[in-house]
Order: C-alpha cells, then structure tokens, then sequence
C-alpha cells in the first residue's frame, strides 16, 4: 500500500466507496416501501410500523385516492429497483474483474471463520481497516448472496408469468415472495450487525468516505470489535 | 448570518476537509431519517412525485418489451379455489346488480361493427376454460377457473381495428381501465360469463369480466358495460391513482 504525505492508505476503492454509497440509499428506499408494500397483504400477522416505511403520508393518500399508500411504495419500490440492480451491477462487475472479491472476500474457511468467530466473541479480535478477517469475508459474501436472492425472487413475483422458469426455481410465486420476505429479514439483521460495529469501531466510517486510513496506527490493530 | 460568516472563517483556517465530512454525513443521516423516519412525506413534493410517474411510464415501455405470447401457467381444476375473494374499491355489499335480459355491451371507437352485444349473442360464440393465477397488487394470489371467450375471437368478430394501441372498458360501478393491445390478443385473456364453472355472481362482476392472467388483478375489469379500441391512452380507475398502468405479470 501507497502511504501518503499525510501518512494514510487507500483502503477502499473509489468504486466501492460510491457504490457503497448508492447502495444505502437504493436498500433504503427497498426497504421502506417494500414494508409498506407488506403492510397492505401480510404473509404473517404483523405490520410495520407506517412510520418506518416509505409511500407517501397515508391518510392524504386514504383521501385523495382510497387508498393507504400504496401506490406511492410501489412507485418507489419500483423506481429503487433500477438503482439497486444497475448500482449492484457496476459492484458486481468491478469486483470480478479488479479482482476486489478475490483479494477482500476470499478465501474464507470454516475454521478460519470458527477461529475469527469465537475471538469476536470474547472481544479479543484485531480489526484492520481495509482487510476483512473470516467473520467479515462471511457475512459480506453472505449479503451479497442475499442481495442476489432479493433481485432473483423479486424478478419471480415481479413477473411470475413472463420470467415463470425463474419463479419455479424458488418454488412459485407464492413461496418465492415468502424467500423475498426471508432475504429482507437477513438483510436487516446484516445490517443491524453492520451498524453495530461501526458504532463499536467509528474510524471505519471515515475510511469508507475518504477511501484512507492512518497507515501507522496500532490502536487499529487493538481495536476489540470485528 | 454571523454562523455563517464563523463558517466561513473556520473554512479559510484551513478545516475545509473536516466541516465538508461532518456536512456530507450530516446530509447523508437526514437523507437516512427523512425516507425511514417520517413516512416519507417527500413522495407529496411535486418534483420527486413528477420523476416517480416518470419512471412508472419508463417502466411501463419495459414491461411491454419484456412481454410476449408465451402462456401463463396453468393449473389442475382441483387447484382453482371454490370461495373466490373478491375486491372493489368500496363495499361488496355495494357491488352493482345488473338485470342479464335488458344488458347491452356498448362498443365505441375503431371497431367496425358497433352494434351493442345481448348476453344471448355473447354467450353463442365459442368458450373455453382457465385455471390460472390471479395476482392482487396488494400481493396475495388465488387460483381460479374462468369461463369465457377469447378476447381476441371477440375483437376479431367485431371488426376491431387490432393494430390500433389500446382496448378500453367501462364499468357498472364506475371503474374504468385499458389494457395495451399485445395482451388483449394475448391466447388467455378472456370475456368471461363464470367463476368455478358458476355464472359470475355479483361480486365477481355479473355479466361480464375480463380475465387478464398476464396483468395483476385490477386490470381484470369486472361490470363491464362499454368496450372501446383507441390509439389515445385512457387510464384506469387505480391507474390514475398512482398504480402502475402496464402491471404485467
């Protein structure tokens, strides 16, 4: 790594950074208005709360169109469906052919991720910024194979008759919006994790910003969260 | 104004990259709180409503491209339910009751023969059965059997101009839609007169519903008295309200 007159390296690719970025805001807008969208036909008995999710304000949409907002999630799932798959696929594309995926994600082991687990466990794993240990390279490969999963199954209730092949190989359109609904959850859960420990470790937003880290800096090495 | 000639001062010190980080997250957390926290009033600005229809338009060209003659899937008659649900945008007790004996079907538009259609004269021409899928945009989905007409004999018969763009409906209730022409051409849609092998009660939309098993549920009319073929887009009822026009499955 190239150190700088400031006496940082590049950690994140600029690609990554910006896609990083875009992401957030497309797996927001998914998110919200997929949960309104729920809220209007749930597979199990719950809702969310209306004011986490995204369609308009629903008592001017229940005057003006009969409606509880529905419509506006739609439109916003939607419309968040072409920044999430063109976003996801200049990630995609980037990190195949830099060779990214195979230098940050790979290889992860069972017992490498066991040995990575059980040190976060007991508080005693080094965080590095720019380099994932087997937890991370687990749980990033993981997400992504979810988002993968979130683009296939809603492409199957998208268009149950038009991409019918597609909708039968995760079980019908049916089922295929209950693993929609499974993928959301595990994103969350990803993601609440994810949040987690950049509270638990703040100097990882700065670095996903800027790209940079402070190339000598063993408080990194000590740091207790992964 | 003093805050921001302070601002201003802190920048020439030198601190320029520091405030610029802490300004991008900052705006990056309102963005965040504003679509997950407040319901998302922004879809009630006009600009980003103005670019959400856009790029339902946008959306509806795809869809038209994606869409082909291919069939729908079909299901075993033990599939279809028995107890169909049925929706309209108010009460189903509300529902319109329609006297067959005096029912015409009123035509209009690029049809060459616009004489209104009896029950009697529809029922004479030739029927077949489905058992497919009906998808609500809500999300659930129920299996069903519908009898009726192809659309496309029925278009032919009348002398529909078929190259024309659209096929348009209005109902007893009020409601109202269209449909491109590619899928009212489409083998299974359908002029049905019966639900599980059953004249369509009144809630399934007594004499006359359009079965469209490659659209979503609200763009199978129900009630359906006037019929036209237009080059001019006409809407729908729920349409007009937002929902997606093409809404192919």
């Amino acid at each position: 790594m190239n150190t700088d007159e400031r006496g940082t390296v590049k950690v994140h690719p600029g690609v990554v950074r910006v896609t990083h970025w875009i992401n957030v805001v497309a797996i927001a807008i998914m998110i919200g208005s997929g949960w309104r969208i729920w809220n209007s036909s749930p597979i199990f008995d719950f809702s969310f709360p209306v004011a986490a999710t995204i369609g308009g304000d629903p008592a001017t949409s229940q005057d003006v169109h009969n409606e509880l907002g529905l419509a506006g999630a739609l439109q916003w799932h939607f419309a968040g469906m072409w920044l999430l798959v063109v976003n996801g696929l200049v990630y995609l594309v980037y990190g195949i052919w830099s060779g990214h995926f195979r230098h940050a994600l790979f290889p992860v082991s069972p017992s490498a991720f066991l040995r990575d687990a059980l040190a976060a466990l007991t508080f005693r794993l080094p965080h590095r910024l720019g380099v994932y240990n087997a937890v991370q390279k687990a749980l990033y490969l993981g997400v992504l194979l979810a988002g993968i999963v979130m683009v296939l199954t809603g492409l199957s209730i998208w268009k149950p008759g038009q991409f019918q092949e597609l909708a039968f190989v995760f079980g019908g359109y049916d089922t295929a919006r209950l693993i929609h609904f499974l993928g959301m959850s595990a994103i969350v859960l990803f993601l609440v994790v994810h949040i987690a420990l950049v509270i638990i470790v703040p100097k990882t937003l700065p670095a996903m910003i800027t790209g940079r880290a402070a190339a000598h800096a063993p408080e990194i090495l000590q740091e207790s969260a992964g | 104004m003093s805050a921001i000639k302070d601002s201003k001062d802190v920048l020439r010190q030198g601190a320029v990259r520091t405030i610029e980080r802490r300004a991008f997250l900052k705006q990056g957390l309102s963005l965040g709180a504003l679509t997950l926290l407040t319901g998302c009033d922004v879809t009630d600005q006009d600009s980003v409503q103005t670019a959400l229809n856009a790029i339902s338009r946008w959306n509806d060209r795809v869809q038209a491209t994606l869409f082909s003659n291919r069939l729908v899937p079909t299901y075993p008659e033990s599939a279809a339910v028995k107890d169909f649900r049925s929706n309209q945008y108010y009460g189903e007790d509300a529902v319109p009751k329609i006297e067959g004996s005096s029912f015409k079907l009123g035509l209009s538009g690029l049809i060459d023969n616009r004489k209104p259609w009896t029950l009697p004269e529809l029922y004479a021409l030739p029927q077949t059965s489905q058992v497919t899928r009906h998808v609500c945009v809500e999300g659930w989905s129920m299996i069903g059997k519908w009898t009726g007409v192809p659309f496309r004999t029925f278009l032919e018969r009348i002398g529909a101009d078929l190259s024309a763009k659209y096929v348009g409906f209005e109902c007893a209730d009020g409601y109202y839609s269209s449909i491109d022409m590619a899928s009212a051409l489409h083998p299974q849609t359908l002029l049905t007169f019966k639900i599980s092998d059953e004249t369509l009660a009144p809630k399934y939309g007594y004499p006359l519903k359009l079965r469209v098993p490659t659209k979503l549920g609200f763009k199978n009319p129900k009630w359906i008295t006037a019929m036209y073929v237009t080059n001019r887009f006409s809407g729908g009822f729920w349409e007009d309200r937002g929902y997606n026009w093409f809404s192919g499955i």
